[in-house]
């Protein structure tokens, strides 16, 4: 096979997985405008993705502010800027990392299980079983899980940057010597609205983003066990990815002047 | 059994994976109150046929009248109004893990909204009687079940709803020979409780012969014989004889590697 053939395959398997994926989340979406809606089921999965995922966010946020704190002295300190710290941390978090952490952590822990659960179901037959129940699996398995991704993820996000921005005061005022007052005040003339509600909304898209991977990636598994743990692998590397990249695009979209 | 109205007719069905053809020509009638059960060895597309008439798989060409009404390429809500004909059993059982056994059985009630929910545990606990099962199980979830106890509850959800038709997907696969003729006997009692037509799978000869008024045997994508199960000692067709009798010398030949 020449290096021509293998492009052209390359390519047209990518725009497959693009086209199914795409007319997937179309359908899904669908389902999450339409009723009937499985209140008990959202709530379960804002429960999973939401309550669940805390411990983990949480550790990610106050270590990523204390680590953001120290660094930042180091580097500052070289042109006596030290006084800019906690703006550098309030944006980086609000901004930046809160978002995206809590995104790759989320889609670590929750994508792989929604992938895993799904394609479980897949290959035992219940997905089959929901449709001669005269229940459809995408609106039954799927909204929900979409639904719960959007709603709890920029939940999970203020969160993330509360404690984040402690983390970031805790080593500046335990370990660096700097007044709490003066910190706090700081802090939060460097906090604005526009930062919050924007890492808000990327942290919506990163919801939509794990639950739409997990579930499709759980949905199309074949083969068994080999096949399910494959999807669990690429719904956490698909959905890592794609939160990295609409972080730039929505980056682009927000802040490019 | 009232042949001149069948629940389900099934002419000229079609189906094929790429070049390799599973479904070729499918010609079989259920007819009201009647058990037909399909025979055919490993992967003769036994399955497949049971999932296009379902719907949960689109045949290439052919007919499946349900009560006289198509259903090939049929979406949406008259899909639905067929599928709720519908009862099935699937052979790995395939109870939700996540539900205990009470909402696995009346899960499609609720579904359906025929139910509010806190009716639904005691129409549980009568389905379950019916397959033999006490209340004691009610609250546990498939996996604290043995996996003949998962195939009654599965039996007790497909009857839930005493459906019209009620399909049977290798029902003893799995079970040993005594809970296998258990499950057989129930699928017997409840199809007649329920009013229902069955339409089983199996290469299982013993269960076959126990549920069936007739039996089809399906054949390299082919009904190669057809008739009532008192006849299929006498079918005349080697492949027939070979399959009920479980011969590795015959036509029918297995691709085995050594």
């Amino acid at each position: 096979m020449n290096t021509l053939q293998l492009v052209g395959a390359f390519a047209l398997s990518f725009f497959a997985v693009v086209g199914r994926l795409t007319l997937f989340g179309v359908e899904a979406l669908s389902h999450c405008l339409r009723p009937p809606f499985y209140l008990r089921s959202i709530g379960r999965q804002l429960i999973d993705i939401g309550y669940y995922s805390l411990p983990v966010v949480g550790l990610t946020a106050i270590f990523t502010g204390m680590v953001l704190a120290l660094q930042s002295y180091v580097g500052f300190a070289r042109f006596s800027a030290e006084g800019a710290i906690a703006n550098v941390v309030v944006v980086s978090i609000t901004r930046e990392l809160g978002p995206v952490l809590a995104g790759l952590m989320v889609a670590g822990r929750i994508g792989a299980a929604m992938a895993a659960e799904i394609g479980t179901m897949r290959v035992t037959e219940q997905l089959d079983a929901l449709t001669t129940l005269s229940t459809n699996p995408m609106k039954y398995l799927v909204a929900p899980r979409l639904i719960a991704g959007v709603i709890v993820l920029p939940l999970l996000v203020i969160i993330a940057n509360i404690i984040g921005i402690f983390g970031g005061f805790i080593v500046a005022v335990y370990k660096l010597g700097f007044n709490p007052a003066n910190y706090l005040q700081n802090t939060f003339e460097a906090l604005h609205v526009d930062d919050v509600v924007s890492g808000l909304v990327k942290a919506a898209v990163f919801g939509f983003i794990i639950s739409l991977m997990g579930c499709y990636h759980g949905y199309t598994s074949r083969g068994g066990a080999q096949g399910v743990g494959q999807a669990t692998t690429s719904a956490v590397v698909s959905a890592s990815i794609l939160i990295l990249c609409f972080d730039y695009v929505l980056t682009e979209l927000f802040f490019a002047k | 059994m009232n042949a001149a109205s069948p629940k389900i007719t099934i002419r000229g069905l079609r189906k094929a994976f790429g070049r390799k053809v599973v479904l070729d020509g499918i010609d079989l009638d259920l007819g009201s109150g009647e058990s037909v059960v399909v025979i055919g060895g490993s992967g003769s597309g036994k399955s497949v046929l049971l999932k296009c008439i379902l719907g949960l798989m689109e045949p290439d060409a052919g007919s499946i009248l349900i009560d006289g009404v198509e259903s090939v390429g049929l979406r949406g809500e008259p899909r639905d109004e067929i599928g709720r004909k519908f009862g099935m059993l699937f052979q790995g059982a395939a109870l939700f893990d996540s539900l205990p056994v009470w909402e696995n059985v009346t899960f499609g009630l609720l579904a359906q909204q025929k139910i509010r929910r806190h009716d639904a545990r005691g129409i549980a606990v009568a389905k379950l009687a019916q397959v033999g099962l006490g209340a004691d199980v009610c609250d546990l979830v498939p996996s604290e079940l043995s996996g003949g106890m998962q195939k009654r509850v599965a039996l007790a959800r497909a009857i839930a709803a005493d459906p019209e038709i009620i399909f049977f997907d290798e029902p003893t696969t799995g079970l040993d020979p005594i809970m296998a003729d258990v499950i057989n006997s129930l699928i017997v009692k409840t199809t007649r409780e329920v009013g229902a037509s069955a339409l089983s799978i199996t290469h299982d000869m013993a269960s076959a012969r126990k549920i069936a008024h007739r039996i089809a045997m399906l054949y390299q994508g082919a009904i190669i014989w057809a008739g009532p199960v008192a006849d299929v000692d006498a079918s005349g067709d080697p492949r027939v004889d070979q399959f009920i009798h479980g011969r590795a010398e015959g036509p029918i030949q297995m691709a085995v590697r050594a």
